[in-house]
């Protein structure tokens, strides 16, 4: 099952290189990873999107949390949650009916136009993955140039917090 | 530089001082010779220099393993570092408290491929507990202090201090902490009452109890916890590999070791017990054989670990405990003593019953009229005239097993040897550590012509600082387990498993200043042995004890065969 994992740790160097060794090391897997500081610049803010069976999971669980850097960490698909991603795409737009219909597009997904160029658009698109990945369907095949995605970011609902 | 400020090295020195720590294993090199400046000025701890760095570490981690206290190693950066690795990946395999400091090329020179620099934080990352690259002169005092309290508290490990020359030659003030706390690290020791609550009932419900005992018993300090618990209880226990001596041996309690070269009443009372305790143990591959072939007999377990990822990793557990296994043992204790309730005694007469049988099987025997030397006939030997008394390190191969159940441990901490990453070589420098902590006793080093030439260069260090150990080479030409698994499942092809061209080990020992013997008969085993212990009591002596080549290790279970699928002698 798919599991979206938080994780507060230490602002350290190295720290994202222990998490990263961790999972090669043992073979779990990472479907995507994404960290930055918090506003509290001594602590870094993980999210980890992963794959396992429960006993998996709960060996992810543990072992993140034996790291000595890690401070606290929650298993957000074990309650309400949101996550989102943002993802920024380069398409074709050469002709005058391509920009149309990729605006339009844009528009339907929520979508922005960020930058025109000659002949392409580059759009960006925040959501749940699953919105991205039906956009990038919803293209033409022909008509995706580049894209770019960060991964899932995730946070409980409501009263549900990872903080110290 | 201003009054009152230490330079890098010097505060490296007091922080050692600190800490209380007698002995330092290293080796010197470019990168920490202002660290190396300061140990020739200072008096506080003794620097033992080993030939090479590997038994550097092996030797601060068996000084650790016989004292409990935290070893110490230091080497320089590059090939010092890599050659440590083995031996602190063999720490922290088997959870052993130990703070090696590594000597780095200057901060200016980190990633430009400077001479001697290699990625040590980033080499060692997975075979540490934790690790920490230095980058400033005011974080060496803080840095040390966190490496000391890592390595020692919760599931023990190695941690890995990296220091810049530079850094070493800065200087600030000196102000060693205290104490230190962090957010991040705050292992459990007290187990939650409520499971210890559920397990000692659980223990008393039982009517094929089986007590399963591992490295976390003599890691812990658990052993007379363990052995109140056995007593009380009236049921059997079993060791490990790395629980040896946690248990009494020759109690009547006492199954022996199980696993891969366990007992058979061992291996048997695990596989058909009701309910299974796991103490400080943690159901691996060379334990249990595999896992779904344990899971066929129904048992309810409980099972307490430091180390929750320890805890239902090879097999599901019904009552887990994280806790320190002393403490949650004695709480344990008291919750049994204070009941008034008692196990089913007829089904635990039974159930020994059972036992006996197996027992009766008397898996241990071996053919003891031959006139070749049997390496059990030697280990039983040292055994009564040690009087079980001598510390004991091995290397790793069939000597390791045969030591492993033929010397019966008695007491925790005297059995040394690499049970995790089994590694060859460790055996000679494992007897240096211990012989350095315990200067009176009695120090045997059992190990296989194999083993012992992976770390030989330190036969010379021994003579350095006159370290009478006693070497117990029991040379079947043979790197024994690798012939034993290629008679077994290979149709006796026996690639690259026979050792031509040996030493003259005795002349060897003798280049180097120590007693050499060869022994050939059964009938001077006895006497070379005596000899060694009084005549040769204050020297070294290296006896070559050439042994029926083909002797086996057994009983034997396959490598991903069940618990009950022993082959026998």
């Amino acid at each position: 099952m798919r599991h979206i994992i938080s994780v507060l740790m230490e602002n350290e160097a190295g720290a994202l290189s222990r998490v990263a060794g961790l999972f090669s090391a043992r073979g779990y897997n990472i479907e995507s990873l994404t960290v930055a500081p918090t506003e509290d610049a001594t602590l870094s803010r993980m999210t980890i999107v992963t794959r396992g069976s429960n006993e998996v999971i709960e060996q992810i669980t543990k072992q993140l949390n034996k790291l000595i850097d890690v401070i606290k960490m929650q298993d957000l698909s074990d309650g309400e949650h949101i996550e989102r991603e943002l993802m920024l795409v380069k398409v074709r737009a050469a002709s005058g009916e391509q920009r149309e219909e990729m605006k339009r597009l844009a528009d339907i997904f929520r979508g922005r136009v960020i930058d025109v160029a000659d002949k392409t658009y580059t759009i960006e698109l925040t959501g749940p993955g699953s919105k991205l990945d039906a956009f990038l369907d919803a293209l033409e095949p022909g008509a995706i140039l580049e894209t770019v995605r960060t991964g899932a970011s995730g946070i409980g609902r409501g009263d549900r917090m990872l903080k110290i | 530089m201003a009054e009152l400020e230490l330079t890098g090295a010097e505060i490296v020195i007091r922080c050692l001082h600190a800490e209380g720590v007698e002995y330092v294993f290293g080796y010197p090199g470019g990168a920490v010779l202002n660290i190396y400046d300061e140990i020739y000025k200072q008096k506080g701890f003794t620097h033992v220099l080993v030939r090479h760095e590997q038994a550097a570490v092996h030797a601060a981690d068996a000084y650790s393993r016989s004292t409990g206290k935290v070893g110490v190693a230091l080497v320089t950066s590059g090939p010092g570092a890599t050659n440590a690795v083995t031996g602190i990946a063999t720490a922290y395999m088997d959870s052993i408290p130990m703070v090696v400091i590594t000597g780095q090329v200057p901060t200016a020179a980190i990633g430009q491929d400077a001479f001697q620099e290699v990625d040590t934080v980033g080499i060692t990352r997975p075979c540490v507990k934790h690790n920490f690259l230095v980058k400033d002169v005011k974080d060496i005092a803080p840095t040390i202090k966190k490496a000391f309290y890592i390595a020692a508290t919760g599931r023990p490990g190695p941690v890995v201090v990296d220091i810049p020359k530079d850094i070493t030659q800065h200087a600030c003030a000196f102000d060693y902490p205290e104490a230190i706390s962090l957010r991040s690290y705050n292992p459990t020791s007290k187990g939650h009452a409520g499971q210890i609550k559920r397990a000692a009932q659980m223990l008393l419900e039982a009517k094929r109890p089986v007590i399963y005992a591992g490295g976390g018993v003599v890691l812990g300090n658990a052993s007379a916890a363990l052995t109140e618990m056995a007593r009380e209880l009236g049921y059997p226990v079993t060791s490990t590999l790395m629980g040896l001596g946690g248990y009494k041996a020759n109690d009547p309690l006492s199954l022996g070791m199980l696993g891969m070269h366990g007992t058979y009443e061992a291996n048997m009372a695990m596989q058909h017990c009701d309910v299974l305790i796991a103490v400080g143990a943690r159901f691996d591959d060379r334990v249990i054989g595999n896992p779904k072939h344990f899971a066929k007999e129904a048992r309810r377990i409980i099972h307490i670990d430091i180390d929750p990822s320890s805890i239902s990793k090879r097999v599901k557990v019904d009552v887990p405990i994280v806790g320190d296994v002393g403490q949650v043992l004695e709480e344990m204790n008291r919750l049994l003593k204070v009941g008034n309730e008692r196990a089913d005694q007829a089904a635990l007469k039974a159930w020994w019953a059972q036992i006996e049988l197996w027992r009766a099987q008397d898996c241990l025997k071996y053919d003891r009229g031959t006139d070749k030397i049997k390496p059990q006939y030697v280990v039983e030997k040292l055994y009564e005239i040690t009087k079980g008394e001598a510390f004991v390190t091995s290397d790793v191969g069939q000597h390791q097993m045969w030591a492993a159940q033929y010397y019966k441990f008695d007491q925790p901490r005297r059995w040394i040897n690499s049970g995790g990453l089994g590694t060859m070589g460790v055996g000679l420098p494992y007897a240096m550590g211990v012989q350095l902590a315990h200067p009176d006793a009695m120090v045997a080093c059992i190990t296989g012509e194999g083993s012992i030439q992976m770390n030989i260069q330190e036969l010379s260090t021994c003579k350095e600082y006159k370290l009478p150990l006693k070497i117990i080479l029991l040379n079947n030409g043979y790197l024994g387990m690798v012939r034993q698994w290629q008679e077994f499942f290979y149709e006796e092809r026996y690639a690259e498993s026979y050792v031509a061209s040996l030493p003259d080990f005795a002349k060897l020992a003798e280049a180097y200043g120590h007693v050499g013997m060869r022994i050939e008969k059964p009938e001077e085993v006895e006497p070379a042995l005596r000899r060694a212990f009084t005549e040769h009591k204050e020297q070294l002596v290296f006896m070559n004890f050439i042994t029926d080549p083909r002797e086996n290790v057994y009983p034997m279970i396959p490598a991903g065969k069940g618990l009950s699928e022993m082959i026998l002698v």
